[in-house]
């Protein structure tokens, strides 16, 4: 790809990345935010997140089952996008929701599993956007650093669990996103088996090789 | 204070009825025999609707702005989101209706809604309603007490339970056609109430609310209200109410029957599996609002409940 098309790409991902922020920025302006407006905003944020998360995850399988390369170059933004509207979701829910009524939410973070569990994948995502920096992943060395980014699995998963359990069990919605990670990590499970048997393919190879000269 | 209507109703709504009885009154001056309430046709959802407000059953906070009650609303008959019943409202035909209320009683009948509308004067009484989903609002219905269509058909005493049913059919209903991921609720949705919690004075027949007749929306033509319980208790678009000696099987129970008792009081010091209600939010206002026993209605119908295990008989 092109630096231009890597460009315009990227320029791509942050509008459409912002157009739910902007589009309950104009919904303010305008009164426009249902007549339940933090309810609603909490829900799109948390939503977006996860809609974002999931295409951070995603960009790893399409390299793999397409064979570019340049969905990698999107992995950071997108994921610290996706942090970034888990981080308004949770602020909306303290300010907003709660108006800092620490004893109530400290009681539904211990008490209320949904939220226990969106709580974890957000603590989760902090190391990850902290050492996002090309800087830091020279730092911790490409092996670390990769094993500790591992974590956005753990996240993803943690917030489709956070989505399900929070939702009526008659609504359809939160199964779909689930299903899409369950996907995108069947993948990857696929990709890393193909690789094991490769790999142990090759030193079959290479000892069949070492035993006729031998 | 009175309320005014203006502080209620969108002023296009408010001038239309205007406009409708200047019509009336026009009407009557030039000869025609055109009564204050032309009840002989059928009245539309949204027509206005004369009833005599009732001090006794007044909350003190203010309505919720009439466009806020017809616009956000659970009535999954219609779809799960709040926005679909107001958008696909139109679908459901609230007339001719017909409500059958039988089983154990000595005079089991089909009335026409037109007869529903006449067995006792029609009033207003301002309810807070509580949502099981910790929002609330504060609505001016219009009906009478579910107690006095009930007399007519002479329960037996046999009779402990009422079940409430509301209208099965997919062509006016949108959201009870099977989905591709199957259906939301077992329909028809049921609901119910112990006959004493029925025939209690604060349970309203309604049929009305904000001056008008019923909108779509809100469970026209029929439906009940039950203030000191959880909103989806109050049954919409009722088809049939039964009296019956066991424990009616109610929708959301049956559902999800750890969320969803089949008392389902408002009740702050149990907490739904999901979250606590101990707060609520008034829809129109900033901060939650503390959630009161029996949703503020204690002194009229804690005593339904004496002896009883709240914790238990959620």
């Amino acid at each position: 790809m092109t630096t231009r098309g890597r460009v315009a790409l990227k320029v791509g991902v942050w509008a459409v990345a912002l157009a739910p922020l902007a589009a309950l920025l104009y919904g303010f302006a305008t009164d426009d935010l249902t007549v339940n407006p933090i309810e609603y905003v909490t829900r799109q944020l948390g939503e977006t997140a996860l809609r974002l998360l999931l295409a951070t995850l995603a960009l790893t399988p399409l390299r793999i089952v397409s064979g570019w390369s340049w969905p990698i170059t999107l992995r950071r933004l997108l994921g610290l996008l996706a942090f970034f509207y888990a981080v308004l979701h949770f602020a909306v829910w303290i300010v907003l929701d709660h108006f800092f009524d620490w004893h109530t939410m400290g009681d539904d973070i211990a008490k209320r599993p949904w939220i226990t569990v969106g709580l974890t994948a957000l603590v989760l995502l902090v190391p990850l956007a902290a050492t996002s920096t090309t800087g830091m992943i020279k730092r911790l060395g490409g092996r670390a650093w990769r094993r500790l980014h591992r974590l956005v699995y753990v996240a993803g998963i943690l917030g489709c669990l956070h989505y399900i359990w929070l939702a009526k069990k008659v609504l359809i919605q939160p199964w779909v996103y689930a299903t899409i990670l369950m996907l995108l990590l069947a993948v990857r499970l696929w990709n890393s088996g193909r690789g094991l048997a490769r790999r142990a393919e090759q030193k079959k190879a290479q000892k069949i090789v070492i035993g006729s000269r031998g | 204070m009175r309320l005014r209507y203006s502080d209620v109703t969108p002023e296009k709504l408010y001038l239309s009825r205007r406009e409708l009885m200047a019509g009336a009154i026009a009407l009557a001056a030039i000869g025609c025999d055109v009564g204050a309430e032309a009840t002989a046709a059928p009245m539309p959802a949204g027509a206005p609707l004369k009833a005599t407000p009732n001090a006794a059953y007044r909350v003190q906070d203010a309505p919720t702005k009439f466009d806020a009650a017809t616009t956000y609303n659970n009535f999954y008959e219609f779809g799960v989101n709040k926005e679909d019943p107001a958008r696909l409202g139109q679908t459901l035909k609230p007339r001719p209706w017909h409500v059958q209320v039988d089983g154990l009683c000595a005079k089991p009948k089909t009335f026409d809604i037109e007869e529903v509308l006449k067995v006792a004067p029609l009033e207003e009484r301002i309810y807070s309603l509580r949502c099981v989903e910790a929002w609330s609002m504060v609505i001016p219905w219009i009906g009478y007490p579910l107690a006095a269509l009930l007399k007519q058909v002479e329960p037996r005493p046999g009779a402990k339970y009422v079940e409430f049913t509301t209208l099965k059919d997919p062509e006016q209903f949108p959201g009870q056609k099977p989905g591709f991921f199957g259906g939301t609720l077992d329909w028809p949705y049921t609901e119910g109430l112990r006959l004493d919690e029925a025939m209690h004075p604060l349970t309203l027949l309604t049929v009305g609310m904000y001056g008008q007749v019923l909108p779509n929306q809100n469970g026209a033509p029929v439906r009940v209200v039950i203030p000191w319980k959880y909103g989806f208790k109050s049954a919409k678009s009722i088809v049939r109410i039964r009296l019956t000696d066991t424990e009616p099987k109610t929708a959301w129970n049956k559902a999800a029957p750890q969320e969803y008792g089949f008392y389902s009081n408002v009740n702050p010091k149990v907490d739904h599996p999901r979250w606590s209600q101990g707060t609520e939010r008034r829809i129109g206002e900033f901060r939650r609002r503390t959630t009161l026993m029996f949703n503020g209605y204690a002194d009229q119908v804690a005593s339904l409940y004496t002896g009883m295990d709240l914790k238990k008989n959620y």
